[in-house]
């Protein structure tokens, strides 16, 4: 493979995040903690400057480095809205760090480079830039989760996450090998020309095919934590520290989606009969438990984390119709839930600041006589969340079941509808508590947060209110990027 | 025609926008914000009012359209447009609504900028309704209605008001997302979102079976059909009085109008199939919770029992139509069937949002809904107990007040169907006496039952003002039906011209 230069430059967005992270990393070596406040706007500089770049580029290039990465305008998308939530997380997470001691370069430095293995993940050509990627992403996770690291919950929550996700990268790499052994490449471009053929061809082959992809849905299963390999899911949202679960539902899920339509969309589309049936499972699966176990919880944090579960259900019936309109119906669903989920875990944070962790669901009682705003942000994300027009998860909903119902799964749709009204259920109760009920003492508390912090949830919750009325121009350009 | 005024849009956009207003004017300056959302509806009304007067209302199309793209990528458009259906219904949600704020003037103290601001939204939402002839927006507006009604029972209900809230939610949400499955469905066979595409395609009687149980589903419960009717009598019991009377004046007419945009024109021949169905759960309405209404010790109860009792009618009328298009392909008694659910659903919008508003008055003064803490209001409330009677007698379908004309014309119709139909809607007319009456002899007449009724002030200017705003509509439409009729009537015969085709 000749070394070219122009390979470099249409990496240039992931060139110089890799940049900025090592500058970050040195010059937050001789900061002060008083002058913390630097790593976090260098941070938050870099990851706009990616975004730029990324809007700025213009190449029609499709590959580089011989196909490793591919550069194409999903990737761009995708990316956008990862860098853009990011940037939004550090925001929300500056003031509750600071009030528990975690206020350090590593928050800062970690989120960055797990974003810049989203980055390749999205970008993956190969089967090897997959699991880089990947390992780049869940690493750094892994450690984020460990950040608070005497409190015992989050110990046991990172070591959970850390064993269940080297399981499932193992059944990754496994199904790679078999893949790479049915086709002799690891290059998806390769593997989609190859796959239709060898399942056409000798049974061995089909077997050996079929097994390894059997073992990439699981791998892409615990990702997007669909049921039943969403075990961590519950306990990583609660034991992690609150900003680090908002990093891992938001942005996480963008790269999620990115890998499951390298792999499925990509490299096996010659499979899809195979991978639909796969999914329709998962998805269903995913839907009731999510569903109906989030009604028992009275903890937020762990609601949202069945909500998450019941979500990538959805998700996974956008992504099970196989076409291109199917994708951009599953891409938007993810682009969605990515940023109901920030305002959700960013209300959190807002409530959480005052020395002590907001997570019940009692501990937002009576939201609306303290402040009527906010309030009103918590109605719409609990709405939007339960697919209620005209927010912006309605039309989520509406794309992934057009999706499933085109693609003949009029069923799966209705299952998924049902356990929707179900899953309305415990969104209601949120707002329930946030308006009917009365606050209590230990809630009676001012809400302090800085500028940035309250500009941003508020401009957050009310682009739920406008996304969902002119959401247009979003699908337009999820459309667009899969040449729809 | 294009309108150089897109009224339609300001009628929506104009109440949402106030709302927000006045939700921003904040809780301390109450009076503020009663003033502001008074003017606000007061102006809504008025831009209301053209819609009457310069609809052409000889041709029956829809009028006053607007049509852009909305999210090009899947063929919305933000499309509205209005015939004399429409019409009828967004002047009677302009008109309550004016009467639902000025009669929650003293009731609400608590939050009362939010409580307005929610009836404002409410209000936008249900002429959206009324006015989209997009599928997708039609549903939009549809389902948008649920939050703020959620929120209006939920903050300034009565004690059960958190159970009454959900049950309200949930039920409706159920129902309508069945119907949400069946317009993707047809979205992806007509691949356009005009209601209009949808009703030109042409459907197996299969196809046609199940897209109509799935509106079925959505509509039946908004109406509401027995036996999906079990969340309207605690919402109506737990709701604020302005609540009870929108719910009861203009969203429960939204399940009728969805019958006569979706089901009707788009699965005639399944309407016609199943009109045996709809009818036997009309006539199962209207009887037997006649009879449940007959028992009831809630004021608040009993009335809204007698709202599922009309609303009975209104289906009655609907299906009678397509079971005489079945029986021997009669355009002139459908046309009487619907019309009568037509007029029955603009009068019951004014008796039942009299009623409610009366009972609203009483529970402002004695904070109670029970019919045996009252008796003899007469004595210290003759004004009151005039208006009230004349509700009452509303209620009954007395000749000369709205109730009558529209019962009417449906027991007319079911005549050419079935005599036995016809005897046992009659039958209402009798039970719907019994109870409507026995409830007037036991709250208003008799002699003073207790101190509280001894203490009892005859209303004020600003209720007098509300329930005789109400009292002329029904008299207005009982008396002289003509404009109402003529706005409608070549819209409907539009309406039923669709039903007499066939899909298959």
């Amino acid at each position: 493979m000749p070394f070219n230069i122009h390979d470099i430059v249409l990496l240039l967005p992931e060139d110089f995040l890799l940049g900025a992270v090592c500058a970050i990393l040195l010059v937050d070596l001789f900061l002060k903690p008083a002058q913390r406040g630097i790593t976090h706007w260098l941070s938050v500089a870099a990851l706009l400057i990616t975004i730029a770049l990324i809007l700025a580029d213009t190449d029609p290039a499709t590959i580089a480095f011989g196909g490793m990465y591919v550069h194409d305008d999903v990737a761009a998308v995708l990316k956008i809205f990862i860098l853009g939530t990011t940037a939004a997380v550090f925001v929300y997470a500056r003031g509750y760090l600071r009030d528990r001691g975690l206020y350090v370069g590593e928050f800062y430095l970690l989120c960055l480079f797990a974003t810049l293995g989203a980055m390749l993940l999205v970008s993956a050509g190969s089967l090897v830039m997959v699991f880089l990627g990947l390992e780049l992403l869940t690493l750094s996770s892994y450690a984020l989760v460990a950040l608070n690291r005497d409190s015992p919950l989050s110990s046991e929550a990172a070591m959970k996450y850390f064993v269940l996700g080297a399981l499932a990268s193992g059944m990754l790499l496994y199904g790679m090998s078999m893949i790479y052994g049915a086709t002799g490449t690891l290059d998806l471009a390769q593997i989609q020309k190859l796959s239709t053929f060898v399942a056409g061809g000798a049974a061995e082959h089909q077997a050996l095919l079929l097994f390894g992809l059997v073992f990439l849905v699981v791998g892409i299963g615990f990702k997007f934590g669909a049921a039943p390999f969403h075990m961590w899911i519950p306990d990583v949202y609660q034991g992690a520290p609150t900003a680090v679960t908002l990093f891992i539902g938001s942005a996480q899920k963008i790269a999620a989606f990115g890998m499951a339509y390298r792999l499925l969309a990509g490299g096996l589309d010659g499979m899809q009969d195979h991978w639909r049936e796969m999914l329709a499972v998962l998805a269903v699966a995913s839907l009731a438990i999510g569903n109906v176990v989030a009604i028992a919880q009275t903890n937020l944090k762990r609601l949202l984390a069945y909500s998450t579960i019941s979500h990538m259900g959805f998700l996974l019936l956008g992504l099970l119709n196989g076409t291109p309109s199917g994708y951009a119906a599953a891409m938007f669903y993810a682009i969605a839930y990515a940023i109901t989920t920030t305002v959700a875990f960013g209300l959190i944070l807002l409530l959480s600041r005052s020395g002590f962790e907001a997570e019940e669901i009692d501990d937002f009682k009576g939201l609306n006589q303290r402040n009527p705003w906010y309030a009103f942000i918590v109605m719409l994300t609990m709405a939007s969340l339960a697919g209620v027009p005209p927010l912006f998860g309605f039309f989520a909903k509406l794309l992934v079941l057009k999706a499933a119902i085109d693609a003949g799964m009029l069923w799966t749709a209705i299952v998924a509808i049902v356990f929707a009204i179900i899953g309305a259920f415990y969104y209601l109760r949120v707002i329930k508590v946030v308006y009917f009920d009365v606050p209590d003492d230990k809630t009676a508390l001012a809400l302090p947060a800085d500028k940035p912090f309250r500009w941003l949830l508020s401009l957050n919750g009310v682009a739920l209110l406008v996304l969902g009325l002119f959401w247009g121009p979003l699908i337009g350009w999820c459309y667009r990027a899969l040449g729809l | 025609m294009t309108s150089t005024w897109p009224l339609l849009s300001l009628l929506i956009w104009l109440p949402i926008v106030g709302g927000a207003l006045v939700s921003l004017v904040g809780s301390e300056r109450a009076t503020t914000a009663r003033w502001l959302a008074l003017a606000v509806s007061l102006l809504v009304f008025l831009v209301s009012i053209p819609l009457f007067t310069g609809y052409d209302a000889a041709s029956g199309t829809l009028q006053f359209i607007e049509n852009h793209v909305w999210i090009g990528a899947i063929g919305a458009n933000y499309h509205l447009g209005a015939d004399g259906i429409s019409i009828a219904l967004i002047v009677l949600t302009t008109f309550t609504t004016v009467l639902t704020l000025l009669g929650a003037w003293d009731s609400v103290h608590d939050k009362v900028n939010q409580y307005l601001a929610a009836f404002l939204v409410l209000e936008g939402l249900m002429i959206g309704v009324f006015a989209a002839i997009d599928a997708l927006l039609f549903y939009v507006f549809f389902e948008g209605m649920l939050i703020p009604m959620f929120i209006i029972i939920g903050i300034w209900g009565g004690p059960r008001r958190v159970y009454a809230t959900l049950k309200f939610f949930l039920y409706t949400f159920f129902g309508s997302i069945f119907m949400l499955v069946a317009l993707i469905w047809l979205f992806l066979q007509a691949h356009s979102w005009e209601i209009a595409d949808m009703a030109n395609l042409r459907l197996s009687a299969t196809a046609q079976a199940w897209l109509f149980f799935a509106f079925l589903a959505g509509f039946a419960i908004k109406v509401p059909m027995w036996p999906v009717h079990t969340w309207l009598p605690d919402a109506h019991v737990e709701a604020p009085t302005g609540g009870s009377v929108i719910l009861a004046a203009i969203m429960l007419k939204v399940g009728g109008y969805g019958f006569i945009r979706f089901s009707l024109p788009i699965v005639p021949d399944a309407c016609q199939e199943y009109a045996w169905f709809i009818i036997a759960l009309s006539l199962i309405a209207v009887i037997y919770i006649g009879f449940v209404a007959l028992v009831q010790e809630d004021m608040k109860k009993l009335i809204a029992y007698s709202s599922v009792s009309h609303m009975g009618f209104v289906t009655l009328g609907l299906f009678i139509a397509m079971a005489l298009v079945r029986k021997d392909g009669n355009p002139e008694a459908a046309y009487l069937g619907v019309s009568g659910a037509m007029v029955q659903m603009i009068s019951h919008g004014f008796v039942s949002g009299a009623m409610f508003s009366c009972v609203g008055v009483l529970y402002d003064r004695v904070h109670s809904r029970m019919i045996k803490d009252y008796g003899g209001v007469v004595n210290t409330m003759p004004w009151f107990a005039a208006l009230w009677v004349l509700f009452s007698m509303a209620n009954c379908g007395l000749p000369g007040t709205s109730g009558f004309v529209g019962e009417f014309m449906v027991i007319l119709a079911s005549f050419q169907m079935n005599a036995w139909v016809a005897f046992a809607a009659a039958f209402t007319l009798i039970i719907g006496a019994a109870y409507t009456l026995w409830l007037v002899k036991r709250v208003i007449f008799g002699s003073v039952a207790n101190d509280h009724v001894a203490h009892l002030k005859d209303i004020d200017g600003r209720e007098a003002l509300v329930l005789g705003a109400f009292a002329a509509g029904v008299l207005l439409v009982g008396v002289w039906p003509a404009p109402l009729t003529h706005l409608m009537d070549a819209s409907v015969k539009h309406v039923v011209d669709q039903l007499m085709q066939s899909k298959i």
